[in-house]
Formats: structure tokens, C-alpha cells, sequence
């Protein structure tokens, strides 16, 4: 029996996983979540723009990890969109164009946000540093059209934006080491200031930034976008993912008790 | 001379882009807008030369008939169907965006679920308190995992109502990654940044050299 739990067949395991997933995804349940610090700050930086102002979105994610990114995208661009903050869009992923630009233009049909007036979607291009560096000394020299191939200068929204001195906020979207590149390069060089919505695995790594104010709000993975659908009164995708991990994790967690139980009882016996 | 011209080349250019960061001189930025502008022109070349590597790596391993050598196959059909019509017809053409929506999506998104499955077996299989540190990083591991999803919480404010602390579990979660969590990170920062800087100045001197190649 002992050694049975000991060597549990892994498919049960994922058995136990599937099942854990589906369920909470199917049934709703909706898990009681206070808004941390963080993410209270930079609901609170966006908040307080006025009209007009322009902030940068960096969707540095791709297909693989956008579960936990793309609500935060959804969310902050409704915030945006509803307060009259432009927003400009940006990748320094190859593989995330597409995606990025379709959700920018679902969630403006959404809240009749008009495709150069209130948001652009600049694209891609090669070299992330290059990129960064070179949008603090002018946007039109990196990216001479948008995605669609519309010329900058042709872009109404983009008349009195040069650089970063006319951009509020950048908020990059990352489930990999690009906020830090954005604020070793974008921040300390040209003072943009920069906050992030990072994947789970990554979050440890953005507190250093955060107790130094480089970073002036941060979303915690799906914690993050739960709070932040929680601060504006629209649970969304966010919610319903952070249930579904909520379960997972207690899982996660009663299997490693379960397999430590098992060692320990086998481990008195050998002795 | 075939080693001398890149050697000089990084050593006047490393020193000149430092000496950017330090003179607000007009000469001085001028240059420095100038180099980033060559940097994105060089760029892209990384791309192609990318490119040129993975059809080099996988005619070899079709040519030498290596194990699973079908699947190399599978790439250069993706790679043709993708330069065929994507460039063309550009990245907003209806066939790529149902390709990249429909195929490369998807299986990135698949792939990267796969982990959540593995990764419960193998925590189930290796997570053991066998050692003290072994014990620290689960008993860590446990208080971050479950202070962060709201169950924790619950729990915390439902089984352990009468322990005076309201939300434990995530403010327990807060305290690690906020004092000893920032502590170590703090301290790998600093420690790479020295390295960092160490050895861009060996590089920039010509003492280190073996990004030219050769093993030297």
C-alpha cells in the first residue's frame, strides 16, 4: 500500500489535474480577493491620468504563456479606454503581433475606442535593446509605420509624440526578463516611468524594482489581473483563472503532503 | 588583421558609447542616437543568419537520415507555407493570421499546459523534506503557493479564525517575498551587475576574446 503511494501512477495524477482544471473553468466559483499594494498603485497611476495622456503597452508574452498576461491586457485597456488614456501598443516578441493587435481592436469595439485617436498598435521589430533605447530618442526612427503600414506622422494620435517624454507609463506584460531590460534601459536612461504584469514564475524576481519605485505598480500573475478586474467592478478571465489555479494549487499542495507522509512512514520502517 | 578589426572596432566603439552616457555634449549624443540607428539596421541580420542555421541543421540531420529525421521535413514545409504567403502578403493576409491563429497558437498554448501536468507529477515525486534546506525550500514553497490564490486565505480565516491575524496566508506570502525574497535578489542583482561590468571591460580591452571565435 505504501509502496503503491509511494510510486503513484502518474496518470492518475493527471487524471487529478484535468479534473481540477475543468471544474472550476465550467463552474464558476467565485473566491473572496483583496487588492494587494501593487496592483492598487498602478490602478491608481492610471486612474489619476488625465484625459489625453498617452501610455505605452508592451505585450511581451507569447501564445504559450498569455493565459495569465492577456486578462491583465484586457483589463487595463478597458481602464484606459474608459478614462480617455491613449494607448499605444507594442512587441518585442516575433511571435506576438497577431495576438496583440486582435485583442487591442476587440477590446476598443468594445468600448468604441476609435483605431488612431485612441490607440495604435506600432508591431514588432528585431533587437529588443535596439528598440527600447531607440523609442527614447524617437518612435518614428524604430517604427516608421504602425502594423498596418500607416506612416507615424500620418497617425493623428501620434502628432505630439515624439519619445518617451510624452509617454505617462510604459506597462509591459512579460513572462520572461523584459522588464527588466525596460527598466535598465527605458527607466534609468530616459526616466519613463514603467510598471509591469508579469506570469507567476516571474514575480519574485520584480520585487527588488518595486521596493526601489522603479517599478510603480506591478499584477502578481493571475492575482494580479483578479485585483485589477476587482478595482474596476469587471471580473473577467482573470477571476476565473485565478480560481482555476486556486484549486490547483490545493492540489499541488495536498500531493506533496501526501508524497512527504508516504516518505516518512517508509523512511521510520527502513530504520 | 582578421582578428585586429573586430578587436579595434569593439574597443573604439565600447569606449566611445561610454563616454556617450557620461557627456550631454550634442557631438556626443548625436553619436549616440547614431549607433542605435546602425543597431537596428544590423539587427535584423541576426534573423537571417538564424534562418541560414536551423535549414543548415535540419538538411544535415535529413541527409544523414539522424533519428526522427521526418520531422525536420515538417519544418521546412511550415517554414515554406509561412515566406510563401507571409511575405507576399504581409502578416495581416487572412490565410497567415488563421494560420498563426489556428495551428502555431494553439500548440504553443498546448505545450506550455502540458508543464502544469508534469510539473504535479514531479512535485509529487521529488518535493520530499529530505534535508533541512530540502524542508526549507517546501516549507517556502507551500506558504508562497497557497498565499497565493485567494483559497488561502479563506482557509487561513476559516480553520485558523482564532489566531489573532486576519489573512495570514498571503501576508505570510508578502513577508517572504518582501524581506528575504528581495534580500537574495537584491544580492544576485548586484553580484551579476559586477560581472557584468567586469567583463564588458575585459571584452572592450581585448582580454577576453572568445566571443570572436577560435577558443582564446
Amino acid at each position: 500500500m505504501l509502496e503503491k503511494l509511494m510510486n503513484m501512477d502518474r496518470r492518475l495524477i493527471f487524471i487529478l489535474v484535468a479534473v481540477v482544471v475543468i471544474i472550476p473553468t465550467l463552474i464558476p466559483i467565485r473566491l473572496p480577493t483583496r487588492v494587494s499594494e501593487p496592483a492598487q498603485k498602478l490602478y491608481d497611476y492610471i486612474e489619476e491620468l488625465p484625459p489625453g495622456e498617452t501610455i505605452m503597452l508592451a505585450f511581451d508574452y507569447g501564445p504559450s504563456s498569455l493565459a495569465e498576461p492577456e486578462p491583465m491586457a484586457k483589463a487595463v485597456l478597458r481602464h484606459c479606454f474608459n478614462k480617455g488614456v491613449n494607448v499605444i501598443g507594442v512587441t518585442l516578441y516575433a511571435n506576438m503581433p497577431t495576438l496583440a493587435h486582435g485583442l487591442m481592436q476587440k477590446i476598443a469595439a468594445e468600448n468604441d475606442a476609435i483605431y488612431g485617436e485612441d490607440y495604435i498598435f506600432l508591431g514588432y521589430r528585431p533587437g529588443a535593446l535596439q528598440v527600447i533605447l531607440g523609442m527614447g530618442n524617437n518612435i518614428a526612427s524604430v517604427f516608421e509605420t504602425d502594423y498596418s503600414g500607416t506612416a507615424i506622422h500620418e497617425i493623428p494620435m501620434m502628432k505630439n509624440i515624439k519619445n518617451y517624454d510624452q509617454i505617462a507609463l510604459l506597462l509591459d506584460l512579460a513572462a520572461g526578463s523584459s522588464t527588466e531590460a525596460w527598466i535598465v534601459y527605458a527607466n534609468t536612461r530616459y526616466g519613463l516611468k514603467i510598471a509591469a504584469g508579469v506570469t507567476g514564475v516571474i514575480i519574485a524576481q520584480m520585487y527588488p524594482f518595486l521596493q526601489t519605485g522603479q517599478l510603480v505598480g506591478l499584477m502578481p500573475g493571475y492575482l494580479g489581473a483578479t485585483e485589477y478586474e476587482k478595482l474596476l467592478n469587471a471580473p473577467g478571465d482573470g477571476t476565473v483563472g485565478l480560481n482555476t489555479a486556486s484549486f490547483v494549487h490545493v492540489l499541488l499542495i495536498g500531493l506533496v503532503l501526501l508524497g512527504n507522509i508516504a516518505f516518512f512512514i517508509h523512511r521510520r520502517r527502513e530504520e | 588583421m582578421k582578428r585586429q578589426g573586430p578587436l579595434a572596432l569593439c574597443f573604439l566603439f565600447g569606449i566611445a558609447l561610454i563616454f556617450t552616457q557620461f557627456s550631454p555634449h550634442s557631438v556626443s549624443q548625436k553619436l549616440y542616437e547614431e549607433v542605435i540607428d546602425w543597431g537596428l539596421i544590423i539587427t535584423p541580420f541576426a534573423l537571417v543568419l538564424a534562418v541560414v542555421t536551423l535549414i543548415e541543421t535540419h538538411i544535415t540531420r535529413v541527409r544523414r537520415r539522424t533519428e526522427h529525421w521526418q520531422y525536420s521535413l515538417v519544418v521546412f514545409v511550415g517554414m515554406a507555407v509561412m515566406v510563401l504567403i507571409g511575405i507576399p502578403f504581409g502578416p495581416q493576409n487572412s490565410i497567415v493570421e488563421w494560420l498563426y491563429n489556428n495551428v502555431q497558437v494553439p500548440m504553443d498554448a498546448t505545450m506550455f499546459s502540458l508543464l502544469a501536468f508534469f510539473i504535479a507529477s514531479a512535485a509529487y515525486r521529488a518535493f520530499r523534506a529530505r534535508t533541512f534546506e530540502a524542508t526549507l525550500l517546501l516549507v517556502t514553497a507551500m506558504i508562497v503557493m497557497i498565499g497565493n490564490v485567494p483559497v488561502g486565505d479563506l482557509a487561513w480565516n476559516t480553520v485558523l479564525s482564532w489566531i489573532p491575524l486576519e489573512d495570514g496566508a498571503s501576508k505570510a506570502r508578502q513577508w517572504i517575498l518582501d524581506i528575504p525574497n528581495l534580500a537574495s535578489r537584491r544580492g544576485i542583482i548586484l553580484g551579476v551587475s559586477l560581472g557584468v561590468i567586469s567583463q564588458s571591460i575585459r571584452i572592450i580591452l581585448g582580454i577576453e576574446r572568445s566571443y570572436l571565435g577560435g577558443g582564446d
